[in-house]
């Protein structure tokens, strides 16, 4: 079967039973994509199918004929680092890292989807989705991170919307006299 | 294990304080800094590589088994069948080897072995390797097991009775102190309430993984364990080898909060079967089987009695937990381990009693002791106050203790009461309303306080750094990064101590061929790894100072110059066409008998309950920590972030259910198991207050990483009640348990 993935054109045979993240994981050598849970419980795998994120755990290689799939290798490298990339760096929206792709292409596919104005479950005006940050929580609830770095992925996001680089810890790196 | 022959060390056992440290001397300036993690651009990008992650050639694909019964004999397995599916390569099980249950943590010999006698539900009993993983997994699903049942304890409730004193260990398992029964009876003021914590995983977002590579009878295990050094020991003893011939490679570890502290099932079955099939094997567990078959936190009852005089000074207190574990093991949740310290009173009853169950192994989840037991002595806290109608956070500074109450030795630090008033005047703690008076809406607000505290240790550790001819710096350890920052922090102490940017200090971690490390567990990774990275510095940086022919506290060293004497000296040109290195280890000593070393803090939230349906939201939540040096103070924020999290899961979602029939974790994924997710977590807020610990080590810092949850939950719970007058002692506060004692809308 014939798909792109991060611009390069494949051609190969695969298990009818392979999932779309263990083509990239255990046929590609794409690694970046994480298996959390292999059930579409965690959100580890999310990859862009088509600029749409996807668990990609859940849906079989086989059903992506054709495909445009962009996963986290293709959104930057070290040293060329995709805006988000960067200010998950610099807000520390990830500590053990195993989340963070695709809590990284999951806020890909989701300012996508506020820009085309998709409302969520807490949108109050369903012609007008906002990166509030109650809005950003909600949409990227289905990526569990353990290590809970959730405030800083909020403030990663809304770094790179240019909503401003809100911190409520005003003293960050600044110790309290004891 | 520990000792280099041939290396310059630089050894320290922590037998007197250490006033001095060269982290205050420094003119880098990179320590405590907010320093975006060293190895953010690899973890972001998908380029780190995890155990499962490493391109082995010819690596066949293993899914292990699990047993169906919880409690019983394997009388067969018939392999014959799933041997025949094109693709399978062999079934494999050893009845004598594979492990019973994942190993505890910084244990040097082999966890519990065989399975042909299952002991709980979902035992691993064999692998299944082919080809490819859909082969392995299909096969696997296929196979036949044939059980003798037995009969089995599987009943936490209709087994309590039968609890029994647990063995000494970390701590007493019974402790008493004074009259504890006659000072309660007398005491003017009672508090006697029961508090139950369920079950737990520690649900690290990657699943126990293990790629076994034999080559010329040694092992190497690309793994996702905390604690390598330990770790090849355990495994080495599994497997019968000598300790040589074992190599763990953890690099990069998805997490741990304890489930990676010792080596699970997989790790020896990909093992076995990787030497039986002469080639590599890869074994990941499924999530299921992660939570089934590694370790949970135990589910705690705990009856707390407090007795005090009518100004609130406690004279009577009791700490009495049932715990429950497997047959044959010696750990034993350590509920009461905070209550040891946290508060004075004379006459004290600590008490901690374990049921044996078939249900999966438990063991060390984040701040074992702490994270459940401060639900138990805060929350009776909280109810304390409210019956002597004093505020809380006046209540717990009035038993704020000058010393241990019980080793009467001083405290190394300890700034507990400070954090509540940092903590209070942050958060705004004088707007706090009687309970059930504040209502928004549909909305009860309420607020609440919590201690935190966490006992510090420090572990054997050591590691190498080099310092090269081009000036540039390694550092080298078996010591791992689980996502604590261990990458970053000893690059900053490196960086600080020789005068480097930390750009050029490049750091190897989690591989066992380096110097043996504590590993991360038990909040000791930073200062125990850090402290060994000083000590290996300063080594060097004499040497510096010798070839300036200079005294090592009249040099200076900075952006790669040693300036010195009236010179200017670019380090590449003092190091020698060679480079330098030395080893540093630090070694835990009288220090830690001579002081009470902990780190405290307080936690301060704000819950909104819903009158119709009870949902409970986290409004806000704020803590105040004192660690001593903060390392880092973005990673240690993250740190307290993740603990803070921690403590709102074990009050409001987290619940691991036991079938009472047959041990079975009926919720055992990430969609039934409810860790919280983003919407669950608002922007927490988090300060440190600046101190230094002479007395722990020569870095002056301490534990973090499970400070942040010591605490978090009883501040949730306790802001529960503010809200709604209701008092829930049985752990999540789900709304189930709220609803009928909302009042009418």
């Amino acid at each position: 079967m014939h798909f792109t993935i991060n611009g390069q054109s494949h051609d190969i045979e695969v298990d009818v039973r392979t999932s779309l993240l263990d083509l990239c994981r255990e046929h590609l050598g794409l690694t970046g994509s994480k298996k959390g849970c292999d059930h579409g419980q965690c959100g580890a795998c999310t990859m862009l199918v088509n600029g749409r994120r996807v668990n990609s755990c859940l849906t079989l290689a086989v059903m992506h004929q054709d495909d445009e799939i962009t996963t986290i290798e293709g959104l930057g490298q070290p040293g060329n680092l995709h805006p988000l990339q960067d200010a998950f760096v610099r807000h520390d929206g990830f500590q053990c890292g195993y989340c963070t792709p695709g809590q990284i292409c999951s806020a890909v596919g989701m300012m996508d989807e506020v820009k085309k104005g998709w409302p969520s479950h807490v949108t109050e005006d369903l012609g007008a989705a906002e990166l509030t940050v109650e809005e950003i929580s909600e949409r990227m609830s289905g990526n569990l991170c353990r290590c809970a770095a959730y405030p800083n992925i909020v403030d990663a996001i809304r770094d790179v919307a240019g909503l401003g680089d809100r911190n409520p810890n005003e003293d960050v790196g600044k110790e309290v006299a004891a | 294990m520990f000792g280099f022959g041939k290396d310059d060390t630089n050894a320290l056992t922590m037998n007197q304080p250490h006033p001095d440290s060269l982290l205050d001397t420094g003119v880098q300036g990179v320590i405590s800094k907010p320093l975006d993690r060293v190895d953010g651009p690899k973890k972001v990008t998908g380029t780190a590589t995890y155990a499962a992650e490493y391109a082995i050639e010819n690596v066949a694909h293993g899914v292990l088994v699990s047993a169906t019964k919880g409690h019983a004999k394997i009388k067969a397995i018939d392999a014959d069948a799933v041997k025949a599916i094109p693709g399978v390569i062999d079934v494999i099980t050893d009845y004598d080897t594979f492990i019973r249950n994942s190993q505890q943590g910084g244990e040097t010999s082999a966890p519990t072995q065989g399975v042909r006698t299952i002991d709980y539900f979902g035992e691993i009993i064999a692998i299944v390797v082919a080809e490819s993983f859909e082969v392995a997994r299909d096969a696997a699903k296929q196979l036949k097991v044939d059980y003798e049942p037995l009969d089995g304890t599987f009943d936490y409730e209709a087994n309590k009775g039968e609890a029994e004193p647990a063995p000494d260990g970390l701590i007493k398992g019974h402790y008493d102190q004074g009259d504890f029964d006659k000072a309660f009876e007398n005491a003017p003021v009672k508090v006697d309430v029961t508090y139950t914590t369920p079950s737990q995983n520690s649900a690290a977002m990657e699943p126990h993984a293990s790629i076994a590579v034999w080559e010329d009878g040694a092992l190497t295990l690309y793994g996702a364990y905390q604690m390598p050094t330990s770790d090849a020991q355990q495994l080495a003893k599994a497997l019968g080898v000598a300790q040589s011939k074992v190599r763990i490679i953890s690099r990069y570890i998805g997490g741990g909060f304890g489930s990676k502290l010792g080596i699970a099932p997989e790790s020896v079955a990909a093992a076995i079967a990787a030497k039986q099939l002469g080639r590599p094997v890869k074994a990941v567990m499924l999530r299921q089987q992660v939570f089934d078959a590694t370790v949970r936190r135990s589910n705690t009852e705990q009856r707390m009695r407090l007795g005090a005089e009518a100004g609130g000074r406690i004279v009577a207190l009791g700490h009495e937990s049932i715990t429950s574990n497997l047959p044959d093991e010696d750990f034993f949740e350590p509920v009461g381990i905070g209550t040891h310290f946290l508060y004075g009173g004379e006459n004290r009853r600590i008490n901690h009693d374990v049921v044996r169950l078939n249900w999966t192994l438990s063991g060390s989840m984040r701040a074992p002791g702490e994270a459940v037991g401060m639900v138990g002595m805060e929350c009776a806290m909280d109810e304390l106050a409210e019956a002597i109608g004093m505020d809380p956070i006046a209540l717990r500074k009035v038993n704020d203790p000058q010393q241990d109450p019980e080793l009467k030795v001083p405290y190394s630090s300890r700034n507990l009461t400070r954090s509540l008033e940092e903590g209070a005047k942050h958060f705004g703690w004088d707007q706090r309303q009687a309970p059930g008076q504040r209502r928004e809406g549909d909305w009860l607000i309420g607020m609440g306080v919590a201690a935190a505290c966490r006992s510090n240790q420090l572990q054997q550790s050591a590691a190498k750094v080099e310092l090269h001819p081009d000036g540039s710096a390694t550092v080298s350890s078996a010591m791992t990064d689980i996502g604590t920052g261990s990458y970053t922090i000893m690059a900053q102490i490196a960086a600080e101590i020789l005068g480097l940017p930390v750009e050029k200090v490049t750091m190897s971690l989690g591989d066992t061929n380096d110097p043996p490390a504590a590993g991360s567990g038990g909040s000791w990774g930073a200062a125990s790894a850090g402290s060994a990275v000083y000590l290996a510095a300063e080594r060097v940086r004499e040497r510096l100072a010798k070839a300036m022919g200079v005294k090592p506290e009249d040099l200076t060293l900075k952006d790669g110059m040693a300036i010195g004497d009236n010179r200017s000296v670019p380090l590449a040109e003092l190091v020698g066409k060679d480079g330098l290195s030395a080893i540093g280890e630090i070694k835990p000593g009288q220090q830690e008998k001579q002081f009470n070393q902990a780190s405290y803090g307080a936690h301060f939230a704000e819950v909104g309950v819903n009158v119709v349906t009870g949902e409970v939201r986290v409004r806000r939540m704020l803590g105040v920590f004192a660690a001593g040096r903060v390392l880092n103070a973005k990673t240690a924020r993250s740190q307290c972030l993740g603990g803070m999290t921690f403590g709102i899961g074990t009050a409001l979602t987290e619940d691991l259910i036991h079938d009472p029939r047959t041990g079975k974790l009926v919720n055992h994924d990430l969609a039934e198991y409810h860790v919280p997710v983003n919407a669950d977590v608002p922007q927490l807020e988090v300060h440190f207050l600046d101190e230094r610990d002479i007395h722990a080590n020569p870095i002056h810092a301490k534990g973090i990483g499970e400070l942040g949850i010591s605490g978090a939950a009883p501040a949730v719970v306790n802001a529960i009640y503010n809200a709604t007058g209701v008092r829930v002692r049985e752990m999540p506060v789900t709304l189930d348990k709220l609803l009928d004692h909302l009042p009418a809308l």
